[in-house]
């Protein structure tokens, strides 16, 4: 019986070393270990054994029911472990192929350029409004220290409906209307599209779109519109860029100021960008005309406020290095996919 | 404004280089927008004299010059001028010299003759003979003003000034002028200001019993001054006076007309003046013109005066438009005797429509609309005056008319330093600011500033803050953060705008910028009928062109616009976006009209046709939790595809339009592929938007699924059906998705196929067969209705 066992060992070793896929050791396991296996068949021949020879043998049963047990789930797992890799090298893609890319489309230009000052101004808690571009006279103009004979006027050639109905040449309206409607403290951006007859060339057009800033509070200074147009350049262009300020004219600020960035292209040493002076012209700025205040029923002894205004196209230019204003507004796809 | 820096230096003694000038007058509020030197780059030019003139051997028109530069030696020049005598200076270029305009000049040989340079005409000068009237254009230019040999040409042509050009603001009409500008720049480099005083010298009779004069509108003349000059010379005017015209920009004529420009570009003001014999009677009217009166102005040009215009009349007829222009007729010529000199102020904003009236701006009246200081009338016809003296240009008569309606009264404000420091953010003294006030013309009584008469763009603190703030110098001011707790967010509409738009980039749309106006014919273009009401449009009075002249009420034609555009390029696919105002006008034209946002959608090419657009309008409605969004056929739309249009609600309001563009609109663009293109009302979106979700448990019962192969009549929408199944299977219906429609070779004719997959579910148990069954039942018994059956 000890040679059975020993035999039945030999052979389940032999044909599970042999075996070649899941099916065949399961076989085998059933044939060796099954119910009705080999094994079990010499188990039942238990009984006729004398006391002293059974728990030898069954011992030994034992120990060949584990070895073929172990040896079973080692060559399972070889077989699997063979097939697993032979699946791997068969699924072999060549990894450098295009991927597929969903189609996804993008912003106009000058919008993320928007969205980016809007950001900022957030940030440093301006709200956003918006207002009709259609406006009239008397906000666009009159409000704003430009009553009908005023110089100034001229240097903003106007689109007009009627004498009163005109397409705003600025979006400082939107400051009036805030103005009238909301006692300070104020901190707005108005962006938006703006009109003057203008022709069409690499630098005009006659629609363009501007971002105007108002801030009014008691205590408001001349200062405090310096820090705040420093910090606001220093977050779009950078902690590096350096601003002046050269004293200008409006009629709706005093004092007034254009500022001036040093040149993002060369760092201030004179390029063709800056047109060799080291500063490019960014945006106009000032100290609210007290008349403006009061035009809004805001008390000028009281409250005081800065206003400033930027064009986003000439932004949007520079940042891009769009040399021509027309590219913005011709949408041509091969254009419009650069940003 | 250009300003030789020579000019001003004689009412300030700065000294600096151009470049310095020019960058501390611009920090100091004077804005140079460049200057040049016309001798910068020129080389090796000076005064030469013939010492002897001997013909060419070989040449019977050249002749040989021995000149004197200077140099040890008498250098060689050969030239074919022959105005030339012996004792000329005129301007040599030497061996390797530069002419303006860069032109090289190096010794060789002419006909086998030696020469070492060139002598130098007008024109190689960069000259004409408005500036030296003496000369022949085509002859060597002779000096005629004694200079030693030698010296360098440039200078003694008065070529060596710097001209700087200044952009002045319409605030700052002083500075249309050299003695405002050198007040400036005085105060800039901490020099005096020396302002001159005229003089003029005792001449002959009286002025009263010459010229009068009256004004009979004083609302728009302030003051009138005349004098008359006697036996005038007219001749060119001197050197230094046509140098310094021509630096400005301004042509020399002669000395009378040069006379009134000099002082024009001195003092700001402008003068005008008229010969005696056509100021009938000797009496000058300031008047409104009478409609149907005409005049010939300087220009040459007829113009028809209406009854706003003011006008300069003698005792007949108008003889200038106030401060725009003189009459041809009483103008100077060289028979002129006897002149009248005028300086006189006029309404800025009558000077400014006439003006634009008449379509013809001049630098007078360019002037006068920005205001001038009436005060300053009598100074600058002393001025006037005092250089028809200087240059000997004809007998001053004794006195002046000086009709004076108004003048500016002494303007004062208080100085407030607590309020400037206020403004400025600065903690100045009044003693600082005051130094920096009195420079600038102010004068100081007790606490008021008295304020120049010709700065009356100075009112209150602000403007004096100004003036601080410019001196002290803008950027050594200190830069703060404003004060106060700042909290900011878009608003719930902004934020909305922009998820909106960033969906329409996620479906593969790119966003474009199209301009708000276009051509009436646009309208044609897209096919709306002759009664559409969106050809109401806004009409801008004064357009660039007819291209741009209406406001849009629709934003399809600036879609087609881009497509064909880009159709024309070649691009093969293009979906695009735009989020556009139209603008829809108001029945009281001085209103203001409604502007609507619309986002305009329009694609073609690759999966673009109707219903991926449509796709795209869905998935933005479900961006924005709107549920009840329904598409209903249109077929009466011109501009879209009868049979391939919708109209978009969301529930009973309209949201827009989508649809295939017409064949006809197609036709008109020249674009060939099928367009889609649909119009959403960003307003309707934004009120219809679904609110915070609130979360459903996730289901515990399993669900049952049930195909359902339909047969329906083609006409039959499948936007019925769903409502149908949606009404019979109830609320056990999860979800419901249309996954194929056919019509074709194996359909009966008029018939097509849909098939639908139910997912049915109860939330709070397992769903039966039976309840199952019951519910698909229910649903195709109301599709029986409409003639709808199972797929056999």
């Amino acid at each position: 019986m000890k040679e059975a066992l020993q035999n039945i060992q030999r052979t389940a070793d032999e044909l599970i070393a042999k075996a070649t896929d899941a099916a065949a050791v399961d076989e085998l396991r059933v044939r060796f270990l099954g119910k009705k296996g080999e094994l079990t068949a010499i188990l039942k021949q238990m009984g006729k054994l004398s006391a002293e020879e059974r728990p030898v043998i069954g011992a030994l049963a034992n120990e060949v029911r584990e070895a073929i047990t172990a040896d079973i789930t080692r060559r399972t797992k070889e077989l699997e472990d063979a097939a697993l890799q032979a699946r791997l090298a068969g699924e072999e893609i060549d990894v450098t192929l295009p991927g597929s890319m969903p189609a996804v489309g993008k912003r106009h230009p000058f919008e993320q350029v928007l969205n980016e000052l809007k950001e900022i101004f957030l940030g440093m808690g301006f709200d956003i409004v918006a207002g009709p571009e259609v406006e009239l006279d008397h906000y666009n103009f009159e409000m704003l220290n430009m009553p009908k004979s005023h110089p100034a006027r001229d240097t903003q050639d106007t689109f007009y409906f009627t004498e009163n109905v005109l397409l705003r040449t600025q979006t400082s309206p939107m400051q009036i209307r805030t103005m009238e409607k909301q006692q300070p403290p104020i901190r707005i951006i108005c962006p938006g599209r703006v009109y003057r007859s203008d022709a069409v060339d690499a630098t005009h057009s006659p629609i363009f779109h501007q971002c105007e800033g108002l801030v009014v509070d008691k205590g408001i200074t001349f200062s405090d519109l310096k820090g705040t147009l420093e910090l606001f350049i220093k977050k779009l262009y950078g902690e590096d860029t350096r601003v002046r300020f050269r004293p200008h004219h409006f009629p709706y600020t005093e004092p007034s100021a254009e500022m001036d960035m040093s040149c993002f292209k060369c760092g201030g040493k004179g390029c063709s960008m800056c047109k060799g002076e080291g500063w490019i012209e960014i945006l106009g700025c000032g100290m609210v005309h007290p008349k403006v205040l009061e035009n809004c029923g805001i008390d000028p002894e009281v409250y005081s406020g800065f206003a400033f205004g930027v064009g986003l196209e000439r932004i949007a230019m520079m940042r891009y290095g769009i040399d021509d204003m027309r590219l913005l507004y011709e949408n041509d796809l091969r254009f419009l996919n650069q940003f | 404004m250009r300003m030789p820096i020579n000019w001003a230096k004689e009412f300030a003694d700065f000294t600096c280089t151009p470049q310095e000038f020019a960058d501390r007058m611009t920090m100091s509020g004077s804005k140079v927008e460049t200057f040049e030197c016309e001798a910068d780059g020129v080389k090796n030019i000076v005064v030469g004299k013939i010492l002897s003139i001997v013909p060419h051997p070989d040449s019977d028109h050249m002749v040989i010059c021995q000149v004197d530069v200077g140099a040890e030696e008498p250098v060689q020049i050969v030239t074919g001028a022959n105005n030339l005598k012996v004792g000329d200076l005129v301007p040599a270029a030497l061996h390797v010299a530069k002419l303006p305009g860069g032109k090289e000049i190096r010794k060789g040989k002419l006909r086998g003759v030696e020469s070492c340079g060139m002598l130098c005409s007008l024109g190689e000068l960069g000259l004409t003979v408005h500036d030296f009237p003496n000369a022949i254009e085509d002859g060597i230019l002779v000096f005629d003003e004694e200079w030693p040999v030698g010296t360098d040409a440039m200078h003694a042509l008065g070529m060596d000034d710097v001209s700087v050009d200044f952009e002045i603001t319409p605030n700052r009409p002083d500075c249309l002028a050299v003695r405002g500008l050198a007040r400036e720049a005085a105060a800039t480099f901490g020099v005096p200001f020396k302002d001159h005083v005229p003089q003029v010298k005792p001449g002959h009779g009286s002025v009263e019993s010459m010229l009068r004069v009256d004004i009979e509108n004083s609302d728009l003349c302030y003051r009138y001054v005349g004098a008359v000059v006697e036996n005038v010379r007219v001749k060119p005017s001197p050197r230094w006076m046509r140098e310094r015209l021509r630096l400005c920009g301004v042509r020399p004529i002669n000395n009378l007309v040069d006379i009134t420009n000099y002082v024009m570009l001195e003092y700001g003001q402008p003068m005008h003046c008229f010969d005696y014999r056509y100021v009938n009677g000797g009496h000058i009217i300031v008047r409104n013109a009478k409609s149907g009166e005409e005049i010939e102005t300087l220009d040459g040009v007829q113009r028809s005066l209406s009854g706003e215009m003011l006008v300069i009349a003698d005792e007949k007829a108008p003889i200038a438009v106030a401060g725009v222009m003189g009459g041809e007729h009483s103008g100077v010529y060289e028979d002129t005797t006897t002149i009248v000199f005028e300086s006189a102020m006029f309404n800025g904003p009558s000077v400014r429509t006439t003006a634009k009236k008449l379509g013809m701006r001049t630098e007078a009246s360019g002037r006068y609309e920005k205001g001038l200081d009436p005060n300053g009338c009598r100074r600058c016809l002393d001025r006037a005056l005092e250089l028809v003296q200087l240059l000997d240009a004809g007998d001053v008569v004794n006195g002046v008319v000086d009709v004076c309606t108004q003048l500016r009264p002494e303007r004062r404000i208080p100085l407030r330093p607590e309020a400037v420091n206020r403004l400025l953010g600065t903690e100045l003294s009044r003693e600082q600011m005051i130094e920096i006030l009195l420079p600038l013309g102010f004068v100081m009584d007790g606490d008021d500033v008295i304020v120049p008469s010709d700065r009356w763009d100075m009112e209150r603190d602000c403007d004096i803050a100004e003036e601080v703030a410019r001196y002290v110098g803008y950027n050594k001011m200190p830069s703060t953060a404003v004060r106060g707790v700042a909290s900011a967010r878009p608003t719930e509409r902004q934020t909305f705008r922009d998820s909106m738009l960033n969906m329409l980039v996620g479906c593969g749309m790119f966003e474009i910028e199209t301009f708000s106006f276009y051509s009436r014919k646009c309208f044609d273009a897209v096919n709306l009928p002759e009664n559409d009401p969106l050809r109401n449009a806004l009409v801008i009075s004064n357009p660039l062109g007819e291209d741009t002249s209406i406001m849009r009420t629709t934003a399809l034609p600036s879609m087609m616009d881009v497509i064909a555009r880009n159709y024309n390029a070649r691009a093969a696919e293009c979906a695009l976006f735009e989020d556009t105002t139209t603008y829809t006008p108001n029945a009281d034209p001085n209103q203001l009209p409604t502007e609507t946002e619309t986002l305009m959608l329009g694609a073609y090419g690759g999966k673009w046709d109707y219903l991926a657009l449509k796709g795209v309008v869905e998935a933005l409605a479900a961006a924005a939790r709107i549920s009840d969004i329904r598409f209903v056929r249109c077929t009466d739309g011109t501009s879209y595809h009868p049979g391939r249009c919708a109209e978009i609600y969301v529930g009973e309001e309209k949201l827009g339009i989508i649809g295939e563009i017409h064949p006809k609109v197609l036709a008109n663009y020249g674009v060939k592929p099928r367009v889609a293109a649909a119009e959403l009302y960003m307003d309707v979106l934004f009120a219809h938007r679904g609110g915070t979700p609130i979360f459903t448990q996730l289901p515990k019962h399993p669900a049952i699924t049930r195909d359902l192969a339909l047969v329906a009549d083609t006409g039959v929408p499948a936007a019925d059906i769903a409502a149908r199944i949606r009404k019979g299977a109830g609320k056990v219906l999860e979800d419901l998705k249309l996954f194929d429609v056919y019509t074709g070779e194996h359909m009966a004719p008029g018939k097509k196929s849909l098939a639908y997959s139910l997912v049915l579910r109860a939330s709070d148990r397992t769903l039966t067969d039976k309840e199952a069954e019951d519910a698909v039942e229910r649903v195709l018994s109301l599709l029986r209705e409409i003639n709808v059956e199972l797929r056999s």
